[in-house]
């Protein structure tokens, strides 16, 4: 204990409370809080763990080249574009705004890019161009942010403005780089982003560190909630939750590494993933962009700068647009004019949708995000290796959005009948 | 706990009445003829207020009176057009939220101002959020908001890391209070803290309220409810029209008289009689 503990802890004997009961008791006492928590319509993300399991259920019976390896490795590179951008909307749900210009603000990043990758031309190194593509996105969402604020223009119109000026920026690009408008990534390193593999030894390295990270934060913790007398989880179940990781983590190791390994991408992903939870959760802009969706009124109040929440929540969208348009970019290895276009705003907000996050701001999480876009990306796989047409495709995607959101909506009202809101 | 007022304040005291020992106190927060006009409209014309430590002050008035006027200015949300402000004897001048907080003062809005998605802690500590590092203090958060919503005796609520949005309304005005509390503010001002309460919960505020001002602080509590302010203020002072029409003392005085000074108390200056005509 190399922390002081604080004078006013009482007693000023150790706190055992929680771990004298039994273990069961620990057990039986989460079991009621989490049924008493369902019941109360705090659903988590189980909806989506069911739905998942449904989707996987149902195309392993359709078709026999789901459950591959060769398939699991496609889902993960699948997920990850959708992921990443989502990550950004998810914060801008947060606030209860809305951005539209997210898919192409991706493809602005990717054409940047690829542009000045061009040996003949430009010819910058691979992460000079990454970051000027990435400054160009962010700044993209802090203009957007200066209008919506200061203008005091609905994001929805503004970024509506965006969708349509940033199409038309990648179109000219495009066709004036190139008659046929489609421009080749011949960077290794680029391409390396989402068509490289980690070797096995590494991915298995990787999840361990991950855990140990895991329970270490975890145990830090509850160290520092026992100095403080408040009650802390129970270590019984932090250890059950991270068996419960470590297992699913190993099974994805396992059968990455059958077929081409843990793709890169997937660890950029995971990092992003965790940077963005520890901003939300832990931060105290985390903890004001929860305000802000909640009541910009008294965040106003407290003496927040609602404004500079807002812009820098676009920021983010932008900053995470950029590092999704690279990594779709990267997966198709060029850029054309359609670049961003098609279904991937959709499929970004819905995303962020499916996997919990509020429309109406205050409530979500950035996991949503992964865990949305791996429904959609579920979704996409199982109907390409059905070879059914795009149109089944988009009214199946319709469809589980509109659960999501039913889903939603119910476990709002019972949250609202049972008084958590 | 604040400057030498003789009554037995600080220390929790469990006889809730009689103060009268500090009438002769000095006030922590005096206005001196203090005016606001929005446009061609005269909110508030040459106001006296104040308030004493351990004391609850009542400020009523009947709608547009200029009590919201009155306790945005001292709040910081706007600033006086002319008059001037004492703090602890002291001029001081108040140009942000943010100043009047650094003075101890404390508002307590009619809508409370509490985000609902988050918790207790959350709320009580937004915008001054307490950190370890760039890291959230959870841990410290919570046993400090816990304590200090002890310190008030508030017990009914279930955890303090329950959505606000779970609140009864009660206990949302607890939530509120105990975080105007918490910063060692010498001023609170309620604005409406039982307006849209039940009989029990009124109770509570009201207990609260009467803590509040034993533990030394000064009280402004404005309320259209002259049951509630009879119950717990020590003096009321009245506003009408946008003029202090009365100060009364709540021992000396009774509703008839109250009622008749907000309906009917005589005005120095009449509207309309505009003896200057400034843009």
């Amino acid at each position: 204990m190399s922390a002081p503990v604080a004078p006013e802890a009482q007693g000023s004997t150790e706190v055992v409370a929680p771990e004298s009961d039994s273990l069961g008791d620990t057990l039986r006492e989460a079991w009621r809080t989490w049924l008493r928590r369902l019941r109360a319509g705090d659903l988590g993300a189980l909806p989506i763990f069911v739905g998942l399991a449904a989707l996987a259920v149902l195309f392993g019976a359709l078709d026999e080249n789901f459950y591959t390896e060769r398939n699991f490795v496609n889902l993960l590179l699948q997920t990850a574009g959708i992921a990443t951008i989502a990550m950004g909307v998810v914060f801008v749900l947060l606030i209860a705004e809305i951005d539209l210009s997210v898919a192409f603000v991706s493809g602005v990043g990717a054409v940047v890019m690829t542009l000045l990758l061009r040996p003949e031309e430009q010819d910058f190194p691979w992460w000079a161009a990454m970051a000027a593509a990435l400054v160009v996105t962010t700044g993209i969402g802090l203009l957007q942010g200066l209008i919506i604020t200061k203008g005091r223009v609905p994001s929805f119109v503004v970024t509506l403005a965006g969708y349509l000026t940033w199409s038309g920026v990648i179109l000219i690009l495009t066709t004036e780089a190139s008659s046929a408008g489609t421009i080749r990534i011949q960077n290794e390193v680029v391409l390396g982003v989402a068509n490289d593999y980690l070797p096995d030894v590494w991915g298995w390295a990787l999840l361990v560190a991950m855990l140990v990270a895991y329970l270490a934060i975890e145990l830090g913790k509850v160290r520092a909630r026992k100095q403080r007398n408040v009650s802390h989880r129970p270590l019984v179940l932090i250890l059950l939750q991270l068996a419960a990781i470590g297992l699913l983590g190993a099974l994805a190791v396992w059968y990455a590494n059958k077929d081409r390994g843990v793709p890169v991408v997937a660890v950029i992903v995971g990092a992003f993933l965790v940077f963005w939870t520890f901003i939300a959760n832990r931060t105290r802009f985390g903890r004001h962009v929860y305000a802000v969706g909640g009541n910009p009124e008294a965040a106003r109040r407290a003496g927040i700068n609602v404004d500079r929440i807002r812009i820098a929540v676009f920021m983010i969208a932008g900053f995470m647009a950029g590092v999704g348009g690279i990594i779709l970019a990267s997966r198709l290895r060029s850029v054309d004019p359609g670049t961003g276009g098609g279904q991937l705003l959709l499929n970004a907000i819905a995303a962020a949708v499916i996997g919990g996050t509020s429309l109406f701001g205050g409530h979500g999480r950035v996991v949503s995000a992964l865990l949305g876009a791996l429904v959609i990306a579920t979704v996409a796989n199982g109907m390409d290796l059905l070879n059914l047409a795009s149109g089944y495709k988009f009214v199946i995607t319709g469809g589980v959005l509109l659960a999501a959101v039913l889903v939603d909506a119910f476990a709002k009202r019972a949250r609202a009948a049972s008084g958590m809101g | 706990m604040t400057s030498g007022s003789g009554a037995p304040s600080g220390a929790p005291v469990p006889e809730p009445k009689g103060v009268d020992a500090m009438a002769d106190t000095a006030p922590i927060l005096e206005l001196r003829g203090v005016s606001k006009s929005f446009g061609a409209v005269q909110a508030l014309y040459k106001v006296d207020f104040e308030v004493r430590t351990g004391e609850v002050m009542a400020l009523v008035g009947d709608n547009g009176a200029g009590k919201s006027t009155l306790i945005k200015g001292i709040a910081g949300i706007h600033s006086f057009d002319e008059g001037e402000i004492r703090f602890d004897g002291r001029p001081v001048t108040i140009h942000g939220p943010r100043d009047s907080a650094q003075l101890g003062i404390e508002v307590v809005y009619q809508d409370l101002a509490l985000a609902d998605n988050l918790d207790v802690v959350a709320n009580m500590y937004l915008g001054r959020e307490q950190m370890t590092r760039a890291v959230l203090d959870e841990p410290t958060m919570e046993q400090k908001a816990r304590a200090t919503l002890d310190s008030l005796s508030v017990t009914t609520l279930r955890s303090v890391r329950q959505a606000v949005a779970g609140l009864s309304g009660g206990q949302r005005q607890a939530v509120a209070v105990a975080k105007a509390v918490m910063w060692n503010s010498k001023v609170v001002i309620l604005d409406e803290p039982t307006a849209a309460l039940g009989v029990a919960q009124t109770r509570q505020v009201l207990d609260l309220v009467r803590r509040l001002a034993e533990r030394g602080l000064a009280v402004v509590l404005i309320s259209h409810n002259l049951h509630d302010i009879f119950e717990v203020a020590d003096r009321i002072a009245v506003l009408r029209l946008g003029q202090s029409v009365g100060v009364y003392e709540r021992a000396a005085t009774n509703q008839q008289e109250v009622v008749h000074a907000i309906t009917a108390g005589t005005l120095r200056h009449v509207p309309g009689m505009a003896e200057e005509v400034v843009a």
